[in-house]
């Protein structure tokens, strides 16, 4: 038996999850059109790769990524590409962005397939390259590529991998019906995972309001080392953070990654994508929502093609349009309403909500807070919600910053038990939101100091080397001049033609050798410490780079010692600022390295 | 279809302002009923008449101040503190003793402050205090003797005479100290079996009072049950007041017992609902356990070695000045942070 813990705080709102699990999972019928928006989760947007009127098959790809921080889109069904253009998709503002539209044939005609059944004969990172390439993001909700959370840093090894089926947000059945019906998909996803991953421990986590969930899981998972663990109902015991604690009784440390204590916890969606994607080929063209809520008379849990939109699967749920007075993506904790029924579904799309006025009524008028402390009650971060709102009214960012506004996870409970009926969670969002603006605007004026003084130095030195050059030219006249004297005088009248020549040649020479030294010099950057000293080295005498490249050396350990002390107090008194000052360490580190170096070099 | 937009959370079931604190208002009434049977229908009277005050008040204050009245007025808080002030003057006080307590109140300690959640102090004990300190006389001498309502006590019209005329003689027949008073002035001459002897304090402890203090503690276990106060407040003031007692009281002869500091005088009606006020209280848990105690202490100390013979005003008064001290050094730790964070925030905070 798995000990649990408890976290504080917590809610238990009213659940409404029967609405949605009284029939099988469904699949809608084909729509007219699919829309897939080039962004469906964190990271970079894909790149459309094909073009308008092309016919594409079901799993090929249609918008592909270069960078690392991102998953590409594929066809959710064969047909043809109708238009890519800016469409309204699924967000909290309500905003539009690049979309490909797709037209589907109605023949389903796959695209190839390569499934990967034996996939431990195959190298880890081609299942992972797998994964990447099958479009997967978390199904749960952040929609953070699974590939990139699959590889944790180097230096952290994940010990214990959760499968998150708690799914404690009212209303929403996804998980709930998948484990059911799609138990094993679930159990192999997880094995793939925990086969990349090697952790000691696999546990699939599950709120005890879903009985039937766990009866299947547990069958699924017989034979198999995986924990089938039980916990209690509480909202929001799904949350990452509040999940690890339950199960391990340790916190993910502020502003870390659960794999910092050598924890994963992936969605059970994610895992069925995982075991399709690698044991049969399929990409990640179709996830399972819930459509719920009192203005349908028959909600349920769907298969939804991904690029559905939201409104031809509220029919499907028979709609009753008259009734309906808010319509939410997500849950009624953190989900947001949605201005059209429009919208496509998208990879993290797990619910929508088409609520009545009775059922989740318009909130009275705020009221001002009496500081009853019921938000701190209640909060499973265990902040000062009224702190941070009065804070966060103020516009006292940084006083909200201390109180650790960024710990709050915007679970919406302060809000929820508010007797005043106060919005807390919109006032942390806004303040967030504030701050962040404000840091950007903040590092975008370093920047330009940075360059206005990268700037200002390059002209002094440049000025500088003016100078050297003019006093050398009237250096090298001189002697030249002396020279000519002394050997006039010396060799008499027979040869001054002949040395005239020779000074001649030698002040071209020179001369020549200076603007090979200065056509070089642009070509080097004039910030990086090396070119620098580099090209000073060619242009003027070594004695005062080397003095300079000393001053340098000696200012960057002194900044190194400083660090690493700062850094070995932080240690001693567990600060919070400990990782902050690791990679300062590191960074001053290097940079003594490169000074040396650079020193080396010029001492050659 | 006219789609609403809001934000999250959706659901939302909180119990608004207005109905908490219309049950805190239920919940006085196993005291205010004890009140009224020992010690006739002074309170009563005192009751309806402060909550009258209290709402004129508000609602002539939120006008001045071009605040929506009704919207201000139906959150009860007002009703509420006229209700504290009218459970805890004397039963007896002159009708403009009460007055001034509970204008000051709504006035000065709330409305001059900016309202509802914005007063630094306990609007009700701020009135309490200042009528305390303005008319000693009244405030030490209208305590009715303790006679149930069917025996020998003034009837409503006889009360009623005496709260409107004011008048000092006519009262003298049914008024006397408080059985805290008695105790702290007799104890120094005579022995605390002689001192118990006195008819307000009946079988040992003070008579008709335990039964007010219960009905008070009854009441309070009920919001505590209720959960609309947390056990933080009520448990460390009568900690606090029951460990001061026994540190320095456990002679009798010398120092009043720790019955009669739990059972006469204010102490549940303290511990329970006025201390708890949640506007004027510390926050966090610990920080709440911090003032609770803190009042207890001082109410002790008052009781004991002060001029006053109860003293929980000053207490939850002097406690109301610390809040902002002890909320700043009480934050809980946060979820994934080492250690809470506290104080003034300063650089290098990572």
């Amino acid at each position: 038996m798995t000990q649990l813990w408890d976290f504080s705080g917590g809610i238990h709102p009213a659940e409404n999850k029967y609405l949605s699990t009284t029939r099988p999972i469904e699949t809608p019928t084909l729509p007219e059109r699919l829309v897939l928006p080039l962004q469906q989760h964190i990271g970079a947007p894909a790149e459309a790769c094909v073009s308008v009127g092309e016919r594409v098959l079901k799993g090929q790809p249609i918008a592909k990524v270069t960078g690392a921080f991102g998953v590409p889109v594929h066809a959710p069904t064969s047909g043809n590409i109708e238009a890519i253009s800016m469409q309204p998709v699924p967000h909290p503002s309500g905003m539009s962005d690049w979309c490909i539209t797709l037209i589907p044939d109605g023949q389903e005609e796959w695209a190839e397939r390569d499934p990967m059944t034996d996939y431990r004969s195959l190298t880890r990172e081609a299942v992972l390259q797998r994964i990447r390439e099958s479009g997967i993001a978390g199904l749960g909700g952040a929609g953070f590529p699974t590939d990139v959370k699959l590889r944790p840093p180097k230096d952290r090894k994940v010990n214990t991998l959760i499968l998150n089926g708690a799914e404690c947000e009212p209303y929403i059945t996804a998980d709930d019906m998948a484990m059911r019906e799609r138990a094993d998909e679930i159990v192999t996803g997880l094995r793939i995972m925990a086969w990349i991953l090697r952790p000691e421990r696999c546990i699939v986590a599950i709120e005890d309001n879903k009985p039937e969930a766990v009866a299947a899981i547990r069958k699924a998972t017989e034979g198999t080392q995986t924990e089938v663990v039980v916990i209690p109902t509480k909202y929001p015991s799904g949350g990452e953070k509040q999940l690890i604690q339950i199960l391990t009784g340790m916190e993910v440390p502020s502003g870390g990654i659960p794999a910092d204590i050598g924890v994963m916890c992936q969605n059970t969606g994610t895992a069925i994508a995982v075991s399709r994607a690698v044991l049969h080929g399929e990409p990640l063209i179709s996830r399972i929502t819930t459509v719920t809520g009192r203005a349908l008379s028959n909600p349920g849990t769907f298969d939804v093609l991904l690029g559905t939109p939201v409104e031809h699967l509220l029919t499907q749920a028979g709609l009753e349009s008259e009734a309906l007075r808010r319509l939410i993506l997500g849950g009624p904790m953190m989900g947001y309403t949605l201005e059209t029924p429009s919208v496509p579904v998208v990879k993290t799309t797990n619910c929508v909500i088409a609520a009545t006025g009775q059922e989740l009524p318009t909130p009275p008028p705020e009221q001002p807070c009496i500081r009853c402390g019921m938000c701190a009650e209640a909060c499973p971060m265990e902040l000062l919600p009224q702190q941070l709102f009065w804070h966060s009214k103020a516009g006292e960012h940084e006083k909200a910053e201390h109180l650790n506004l960024f710990d709050c996870i915007e679970c919406g409970i302060c809000s929820y038990v508010c007797p005043s009926s106060i919005p807390l969670v919109q006032y942390y969002r806004a303040a967030k939101g504030e701050i962040r603006v404000q840091r950007a605007e903040h590092l975008k004026a370093d920047r330009a100091r940075e360059r206005f003084e990268a700037r200002q130095a390059r002209l002094e030195r440049e000025q500088q080397e003016k100078e050297d050059r003019r006093k050398e030219r009237a250096r090298a006249a001189a002697e030249a001049q002396a020279r000519n004297q002394a050997e006039a005088e010396d060799a008499g009248p027979e040869s001054p033609a002949a040395d005239n020549r020779a000074a001649k040649s030698a002040l071209v020479e020179q001369a020549l050798a200076r603007k090979k030294a200065k056509a070089s010099q642009p070509a080097a950057p004039a910030v990086s410490p090396e070119s620098k000293g580099e090209s000073k080295v060619e242009t003027t005498e070594q004695a005062p780079d080397i003095d300079a490249l000393e001053k340098q050396l000696s200012q960057a350990t002194a900044k190194l010692n400083t660090m690493q002390s700062m850094l070995e107090d932080a240690r001693a008194e567990n600060a919070d600022n400990v990782e902050k000052l690791e990679r300062a360490v590191a960074k001053n580190h290097d940079r003594v390295k490169r000074a040396e170096k650079a020193l080396a070099e010029a001492r050659n | 279809m006219a789609l609403a937009q809001q934000t999250s959370p959706h659901a939302r079931r909180a119990r608004p302002t207005s109905n908490l604190m219309l049950w805190v208002m239920l919940a006085t009434l196993p005291g205010l009923l004890a009140q009224t049977i020992f010690f006739g229908w002074g309170n009563l009277i005192n009751v309806i008449w402060c909550i009258a005050l209290a709402l004129g008040a508000e609602a002539a204050m939120l006008r001045l101040r071009g605040r929506p009245i009704a919207f201000f007025l139906k959150d009860n808080t007002a009703a509420l503190t006229g209700l504290l002030l009218g459970l805890s003057l004397p039963p007896l006080a002159p009708w403009w003793v009460s007055a001034v307590a509970v204008l000051a109140a709504i006035i000065l300690a709330k409305q001059l402050y900016g309202g509802l959640g914005s007063n630094p102090f306990n609007p009700a004990m701020v009135g309490y205090a200042l009528v305390l300190i303005s008319f000693p006389v009244a405030m030490t001498t209208t305590w009715a003797e303790p006679a149930l309502i069917w025996q020998s006590a003034p009837s409503l019209l006889e009360t009623l005479n005496i709260i409107v005329s004011g008048q000092q003689s006519t009262i003298d027949a049914f008024t006397m100290a408080t059985p805290l008073d008695q105790y702290k002035h007799n104890i120094s001459a005579q022995t605390s079996t002689e001192v118990l002897q006195h008819p307000t304090f009946g079988e040992g402890v003070a008579r008709g009072w335990e039964w007010v203090n219960a009905g008070f503690l009854l009441g309070g276990i009920w919001l505590l049950f209720m959960r609309i106060i947390t056990w933080n407040i009520p448990v460390s003031v009568l900690g606090g007041l029951a460990a001061m007692s026994v540190v320095f009281g456990t002679n009798a002869d010398l120092y009043t017992p720790l019955s009669i500091h739990l059972l006469a005088g204010a102490t549940m009606l303290g511990a329970f609902f006025i201390a708890t006020d949640p506007v004027s209280a510390a926050t966090s848990h610990q920080g709440k356990l911090i003032y609770g105690a803190g009042i207890g202490v001082l109410v002790y100390l008052i009781r004991t070695w002060g001029a006053y013979p109860d003293a929980v005003a000053f207490a939850v008064l002097l406690m109301n000045f610390a809040v902002p001290f002890i909320d700043y050094y009480t934050p809980p730790r946060t979820y994934g942070h080492h250690k809470a964070r506290r104080g003034i925030p300063g650089r290098n905070q990572g």
